[in-house]
């Protein structure tokens, strides 16, 4: 290819306005149908009421064209670059950063932003390395894929790492997730989804639990130990009884995604994210050529 | 588990004294958005709040709003954690007489004793659910403290506010204290089968 002739950092810019607004008002058909079975599901008296005023606000936000949660979250990308797509990362995470203001000053959002010690406004949702970017880089590819994920800070507030050791076994990381999940009751707006990171160094297993909540929901690992493991610990954190915003019930977590990285023989790190039950996401795939395409499922 | 409709601020105390911990409850008249900076302003900074507290439901919010000429209006109202703020429950009550708390997640055992002291109940809300929270809310008629926004102190006038669930009564119950219990006896169970 000779020259771009599209404005590359313009399409991103765009895309980033659109995917933040869009993942506020519209959770995702995955994220819907599993509110829905959760609320057939439950028996427990509040927990259904729960569940039904769920279902039922996210109703009111399509209608009424609302948010459905008033806290906009800090904004959180994951960027999938290929390796021939023709604009610079430091450009990405610029148009990323524009577009996040856009969005907050056009709707208007709620600006969460603030400085971590004189806690003042930083700026539209965005300040000082805000917008958070995960960033993976993928070869002989010319693409770019963008997912936005705002992070409520109810659930953000509920993260937890543990340096379990190796002798801790499998049966360690078991236990930190059961009991993290149960300390956590109905502060992270149960029920969500529990992110898990095992395995990397301690900063890493937690960047890879927060890819894990932000999965469409019941996607399983494709490494089978770790799926296996998955499934095991969605069927024992819905047997804590914690239930819909902590009142007690059948379905505490909608399910448990799990990420993994390779460790160090004498290292066993496990780290827990939550996401809320609403679960919020939204994708779109850049093109070189600066064509959008915005993905609901992805 | 009854079901109840309870108009704020309240004057009779039997008001409060009928809600048991599970019931539902919709709200109707007043309540008033709080928040933790505006807490931090009349209890460790020692500033009195502009607002009529005795009688009243609080309700732990930031809002969204948009400005209209000199009135805020709703974009999108929702409900915070409400541990965070556990440590202000006892002066709520002993000084300025608040009858209900509301926000999401619930409050730590140590709010147990000051609700059945002053006659407190602690309301549950769905956490997240704002869309259809705003639509209950009618009008926004007063802002004090607007520096802090959003954590001003906002006066609201409600319509059908709800479904909440009384998450502590003021009679010693609290659902939160009773689930921890149990998920904590039955996590014994899980790991003796890991």
């Amino acid at each position: 290819m000779s020259t771009v002739a599209v404005d590359l950092q313009q399409a991103v810019e765009d895309a980033a306005a659109h995917l933040y607004v869009w993942a506020l008002k519209d959770i995702p058909q995955d994220l819907r149908d599993a509110l829905a079975a959760a609320k057939d599901r439950e028996t427990s008296v509040p927990g259904k009421r729960v569940l039904e005023t769920i279902v039922k606000n996210v109703e009111v936000a399509d209608s009424n064209s609302n948010l459905v949660c008033q806290d906009t979250g800090i904004a959180v990308y994951t960027c999938r670059v290929g390796e021939d797509f023709p604009l610079h990362p430091a450009r990405i995470y610029a148009a990323l950063k524009a577009g996040t203001e856009r969005a907050t000053l056009e709707h208007p959002l709620r600006s969460n932003a603030v400085h971590t010690l004189t806690r003042e406004n930083t700026g539209p949702n965005t300040g000082y390395r805000l917008p958070i970017v995960h960033w993976e880089f993928i070869p002989e590819w010319d693409g770019l894929d963008v997912k936005c994920v705002p992070k409520g800070s109810g659930s953000e507030n509920m993260s937890f790492l543990k340096m379990c050791v190796p002798a801790d076994g499998v049966s360690g990381i078991k236990k930190f997730v059961l009991e993290s999940i149960v300390e956590s009751g109905g502060k992270p707006c149960p029920p969500g989804i529990v992110g898990v990171g095992i395995g990397g160094s301690a900063d890493y297993a937690m960047y890879l639990a927060k890819e894990a909540i932000a999965r469409p929901i019941g996607t399983r690992n494709a490494d089978p130990h770790v799926a296996k493991l998955e499934e095991e610990l969605y069927g024992l954190l819905n047997e804590t009884g914690i239930g819909p915003m902590g009142l007690g019930g059948d379905v505490t977590v909608l399910n448990c995604h799990i990420e993994h990285a390779d460790t160090h023989m004498t290292l066993n790190p496990v780290a827990v994210n939550y996401q809320c039950w609403a679960a919020r996401r939204a994708s779109a795939h850049i093109a070189v050529d600066g064509s959008v395409d915005f993905d609901r499922e992805a | 588990m009854a079901t109840h409709e309870v108009t704020f601020p309240i004057t009779d105390e039997a008001e409060i004294l009928k809600l048991r911990a599970g019931d539902e409850v919709t709200v109707q008249g007043h309540i008033i958005g709080i928040r933790d900076r505006t807490q931090i302003r009349i209890f460790d900074q020692g500033v009195e709040p502009p607002m009529d507290l005795k009688g009243a439901f609080l309700l732990h919010t930031a809002p969204g709003v948009r400005k209209v000429g000199d009135k805020y209006e709703p974009v999108c109202i929702g409900t915070t954690t409400s541990a965070r703020m556990v440590r202000f429950t006892e002066p709520l009550g002993a000084q300025y007489g608040v009858r209900g708390i509301c926000g999401k997640g619930g409050f730590p055992d140590e709010a147990i004793e000051p609700m059945r002291k002053h006659g407190m109940v602690y309301f549950a809300i769905v956490g997240g659910a704002a869309a259809l929270e705003t639509t209950q809310i009618e009008e926004i008629e007063e802002v004090a403290w607007e520096e802090l926004m959003p954590e001003c102190l906002w006066k609201f006038r409600v319509k059908d506010f709800g479904p909440l669930t009384v998450g502590i009564d003021a009679h010693g119950n609290s659902l939160y204290h009773d689930v921890q219990a149990a998920a904590h006896k039955k996590l014994e169970e899980l790991y003796a089968r890991l």
